[in-house]
């Protein structure tokens, strides 16, 4: 059994503008079952995160409880962390995120700690528009108390211990619609092609930007019946089309299909290029992304890509009209008006 | 690309750096494990099947392997293959119990070996056991060839040498020492079965330069003084000595001459210091023992006055390199330079010379006067005669020449039992899962991050009074153990089955060295431009398999991968698994 993951890497690691190689972006070794679809998520954060050059010190990753919520120990293991308490994460979030805006805030959660204990602070952080990227990892299960079907349970769907599940699931991305989220997006552990940018994308977005990834539990729900083992995904997913992630200043090489084409230019200046597949779905407008996903609900497959986005979505700092600097940088001269001011102030109410 | 045939022995074979690049293919990682093991005797064995010299070459080999060593790659400094090696002889038990039996009924078949070096004591060393007779005939007082002739004591203690040429002598060899063979054909009248002239390139190369001829008694042949300071003759040299050249016989000759009196000792290249043909330790070896190395300086003229040497003059030269990287040494200009000397040796080549093979009895004999032989059987053009070691193909090393003396013995076998010499025997392999429980492993897949460790040397005030007394102490078993620890075991190879795979990413996404992607096929070179990290070392393979589900492959780039395993702990299905290859060169009669 190896502890530690080897301190050599490939030579020739192409490394990012801040002169990182992705091994500056990776965590301790994973402690979750081998073939976990998390640790995939894991490293396709770690990849997205080199690729846009983001400086570790920037990023705060926070989580609740659940094998998913362990996964911010393995990776960004030079960036902040917070490890909460069970469906606890989106308060810690808001919390931290009020109190210093200059950090890039990623939850990671599971579908337990997301649909079932913490569906109430879930509901309230999309709704509040809080600017931050929320991944959940989806696997239909308990994994961390071994296997109970979890609230995104398909119904039907059975897990290892062969029990159909008799509840209807709720869909994630559905419900983060319907609470007013401004980025929405669905994915698969095991195709980062798609997820990486989706990921790039959820993090220049400003608003709230959830991507329900489906993430197979290899040990509690990857069997036969079960509708969120790698083989069932694989065979079901259809993708709305293809998002490309395009930073700042790059030229756009990629040619694409006039009329099924979108460039959307993120606040940064960066774009993402959307290329869409799905003809019925328009990202750009609730009603359709709500109306294609229960299209998907009823046929049996599962929707992935870049479902909604909100163009121009005024996050929450934008709506408090929060100080442009973060709290904890105000200093006493910042904070108190002084003794002239208090007067002046007395003196109206006089 | 196609799927990896990983049944041809070969593909893995290449994976192990180090054994793939020794030209006897030493099982290297399986001889370092027995070592951190404390299995010193175990360590000698496995060697001394490959390398029949372990204590020799622990002190002496050229080391291919260690350029090759994967570490290079992944770190800097390969691991310290052959100092390994030698902690390996320096620690066994006694071992000659361990030794082939030799048969007291011989096969009637009488083999005649001509030169005692390495390479007739590797053909010795495997015929004997099959019930050959073997007669052997040399010039010396003794076995060994070069390894006593040239290797100096302060390298190789003659105790190593004796201790492993008779460990084949004692196998019942007919020796007849002292003799120079004067006629090959007077040998094959003698009517034995096949013939083996190990006879080495024993002529030294001269420099024919104005004063050369007055200078004479003050100027000697590189190898011939080494020999006579070997075989006791030559006793002393100057106090000023040159030594021109800037291979390793010329660091031998400086570094003996500073044993023998020689106070102001400097070697004179034409070259370069970087194209110096010397390996890189002998360098350092000279100069650590405070020996100057000029570079640049042609030697023009042997200076005398009065009939006696006073010294030499050099042209200082500069390289230069035309488009196609051609060298060519231009001079400065500057005035010659004048360097002082009592004597002068010249290290600058060995050559070959057969004056005592006639040139009638069938052997070829090429436009550079070389014998011509097959590479693969070492038969020359008369089917009888055999060739090996430095005089097959010129001068080499001793490990060459150990790996020829194999494949001539193989050669020598079949010709005597009426066989094909082209029916080469394939190699003897074996692939074994090292798995021991779930994420357990019987070799330890932890991956050091130690720097290669030095070997202490003997202290200079002591090493440079006496020519005997050995420089290098070797490692104590301590430092030993570190060291093997370094080896990243490429001989535990990374086997899929593509059977199994899920397609999960796992192997991907923990692999430290990003030598695995899953992407769609297509040829080399476009393949290559795809994977998780450049696979730009085109001299490593790439590990293909065939389509999986998605209609990917897994790509393995084997450059860099460490062996560490962790593919295989995070596979969730087996689809990975270690196994140990285990590739021996059949010798002769398996
Ligand atoms: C100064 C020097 C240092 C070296 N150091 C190293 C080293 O550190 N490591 C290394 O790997 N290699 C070294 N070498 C090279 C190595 O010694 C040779 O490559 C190797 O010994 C060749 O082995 P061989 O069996 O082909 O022939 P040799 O070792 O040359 O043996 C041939 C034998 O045949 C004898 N012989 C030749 N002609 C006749 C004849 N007509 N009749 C009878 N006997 C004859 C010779 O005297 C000799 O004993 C060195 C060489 C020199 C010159
Ligand atoms: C307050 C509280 N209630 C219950 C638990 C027990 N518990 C631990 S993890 C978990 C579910 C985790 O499921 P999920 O978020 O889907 O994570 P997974 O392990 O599947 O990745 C539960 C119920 C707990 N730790 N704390
Ligand atoms: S129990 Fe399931 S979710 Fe948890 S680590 Fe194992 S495979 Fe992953
Ligand atoms: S690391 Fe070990 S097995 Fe690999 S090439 Fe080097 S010595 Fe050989
Ligand atoms: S053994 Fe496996 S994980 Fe380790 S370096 Fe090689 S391919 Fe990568
Ligand atoms: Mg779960």
């Amino acid at each position: 059994m190896s502890y530690q993951i080897p301190k050599f890497r490939h030579p020739d690691l192409p490394v990012n503008d801040l002169g990182y190689t992705k091994a500056d972006y990776e965590g301790s070794i994973s402690s979750l079952c081998a073939g976990c679809g998390h640790d995939s998520i894991s490293g396709a954060i770690v990849m997205a995160c080199h690729e846009l050059s983001i400086e570790p010190h920037k990023i705060a990753k926070l989580s609740g409880i659940g094998c998913s919520s362990k996964s911010p120990t393995y990776f960004l293991g030079n960036s902040h962390g917070f490890n909460s308490v069970h469906g606890r994460m989106p308060s810690v979030v808001t919390g931290a995120a009020m109190a210093n805006r200059d950090l890039m805030y990623l939850g990671v959660s599971g579908d337990g700690d997301t649909a079932s204990i913490g569906m109430g602070q879930f509901a309230h952080v999309a709704r509040r528009n809080l600017n931050m990227v929320y991944i959940v990892m989806n696997n239909g299960c308990y994994g961390l108390t071994k296997g109970q079907d979890s609230a995104t349970a398909d119904e039907g769907s059975a897990s290892k211990k062969g029990d159909a599940n008799v509840y209807s699931a709720i869909d994630l991305c559905g419900t983060a619609l319907q609470m007013g989220a401004t980025f929405v997006a669905r994915s698969f552990s095991g195709d980062k092609g798609q997820l990486v940018p989706l990921i790039k994308a959820a993090i220049t977005h400003r608003g709230f930007a959830l991507i329900d990834v489906i993430s197979p539990c290899v040990t509690f729900n990857n069997n036969p019946g079960s509708t969120k083992s790698y083989e069932f995904v694989r065979e079901h997913a259809e993708a709305t089309g293809t998002v490309d992630f395009v930073p700042m200043r790059r030229e756009i090489t990629t040619d694409y299909k006039p009329g099924f084409s979108h460039e959307v230019t993120m606040h940064d200046g960066s774009s993402i290029h959307l290329y869409k597949v799905d003809e019925e779905l328009d990202p750009f407008n609730r009603r359709s992304a709500m109306m294609t996903l229960e299209d998907h609900r009823e046929t049996g497959s599962i929707l992935t890509g870049l479902i909604y986005m909100d163009r121009d979505s005024r996050d929450l700092h934008d709506v408090l009209e929060t100080s442009q600097r973060p709290l904890n940088e105000l200093r006493e001269g910042d904070l108190c008006p002084g003794n002239k001011m208090l007067e002046n102030i007395n003196a109206s109410l006089r | 690309m196609k799927p990896t045939d990983i049944k041809n022995p070969e593909y893995f074979h290449k994976v192990v750096d180090c054994q793939y690049a020794c030209p006897a293919h030493t099982p290297v990682p399986e001889y370092i494990r027995l070592i951190a093991a404390e299995r010193y005797s175990d360590a000698y064995m496995v060697n001394w099947q490959s390398n029949v010299f372990p204590g020799i070459l622990g002190r002496t080999c050229d080391r291919p392997c260690e350029p090759a060593c994967r570490r290079v790659r992944v770190e800097e400094e390969p691991v310290a293959i052959c100092r390994l090696k030698r902690v390996a002889a320096d620690n066994k038990e006694d071992i000659r119990d361990r030794l082939p039996t030799i048969p007291k009924k011989k096969n009637g078949k009488r083999i005649a070996l001509i030169g005692a070096g390495p390479a007739s004591l590797t053909v010795a060393r495997d015929l004997a056991p099959l019930g050959y007779i073997i007669d052997v005939y040399d010039n010396q007082f003794a076995g060994g060839g070069m390894m006593r002739s040239q290797i100096p004591s302060f390298r190789l203690p003659l105790e190593v040498l004796d201790e492993e040429v008779n460990y084949i002598l004692d196998m019942g060899i007919n020796t007849t020492f002292d003799i120079q063979v004067e006629s090959l054909k007077e040998v094959l009248d003698q009517e034995y079965d096949a013939v083996f002239v190990g006879t080495g390139a024993p002529r030294g190369k001269g420099l024919n330069l104005p004063g050369l001829e007055d200078a004479s008694a003050n100027v000697y042949l590189g190898i011939d003084w080494l020999s006579s300071v070997a075989f006791e003759h030559t006793e002393s040299i100057g106090k000023r000595v040159l030594v021109l050249g800037g291979g390793n016989t010329a660091m031998d000759c400086c570094r003996t001459s500073m044993r023998l009196g020689g106070e102001d000792v400097r070697v004179v290249v034409r070259s370069p210091f970087e194209d110096m043909k010397a390996s890189p330790w002998e360098k350092e070896d000279a100069m650590h023992e405070g020996i100057p190395i000029y570079n640049n300086h042609v030697p023009k003229e042997f200076v005398v006055e009065d009939g006696q040497l006073k010294g030499m003059t050099f042209e200082k030269v500069e390289a230069q390199y035309d488009e196609d990287g051609k060298r060519s040494l231009v001079p400065t200009g500057e005035d010659l330079v004048f360097m002082e000397a009592d004597d002068v040796l010249m290290a600058i080549g060995q050559e070959n010379a057969f004056p005592w093979i006639e040139r009638d009895l069938g052997i070829e004999f090429d436009k550079w006067d070389m014998p011509v032989v097959d590479e693969t059987t070492f038969q020359s053009t008369n089917e009888k005669v055999f060739f090996g070691g430095d005089a097959a193909f010129g001068p080499e090393n001793v490990i060459t020449a150990v790996a020829h003396g194999h494949q001539a013995a193989i050669s020598i076998d079949l010709f005597c039992r009426g066989e094909s010499v082209d029916q080469r025997p394939p190699p003897q392999v074996t692939l074994a899962s090292q798995k021991m429980g779930v994420h357990e492993w019987s070799y330890d897949n932890d991956v050091a991050n130690d720097e290669r460790y030095i070997v202490p040397l003997a202290p200079l005030e002591k090493t440079l009074k006496d020519r005997k007394i050995e420089v290098e102490l070797g490692f104590d078993v301590a430092t030993a153990f570190r060291e093997a620890e370094r080896c990243l075991n490429c001989d535990v190879q990374t086997v899929f089955e593509e059977a199994r795979c899920i397609e999960c990413d796992a192997c991907v996404d923990i692999c430290p060295t990003d030598c695995i992607s899953f992407t769609g096929n297509a040829e080399e070179e476009e393949l290559r431009q795809r994977l998780t990290a450049p696979a730009g070392n085109l001299a490593q393979d790439l590990y293909v398999s065939k389509d999986l589900p998605t209609t990917r492959v897994m790509v393995k780039d084997e450059n860099v991968c460490l062996h560490c395993g962790l593919c295989a702990e995070r596979c969730p299905t087996s689809a990975w698994d270690m196994q140990k290859f285990l590739y021996e060169v059949t010798k002769a009669g398996a």
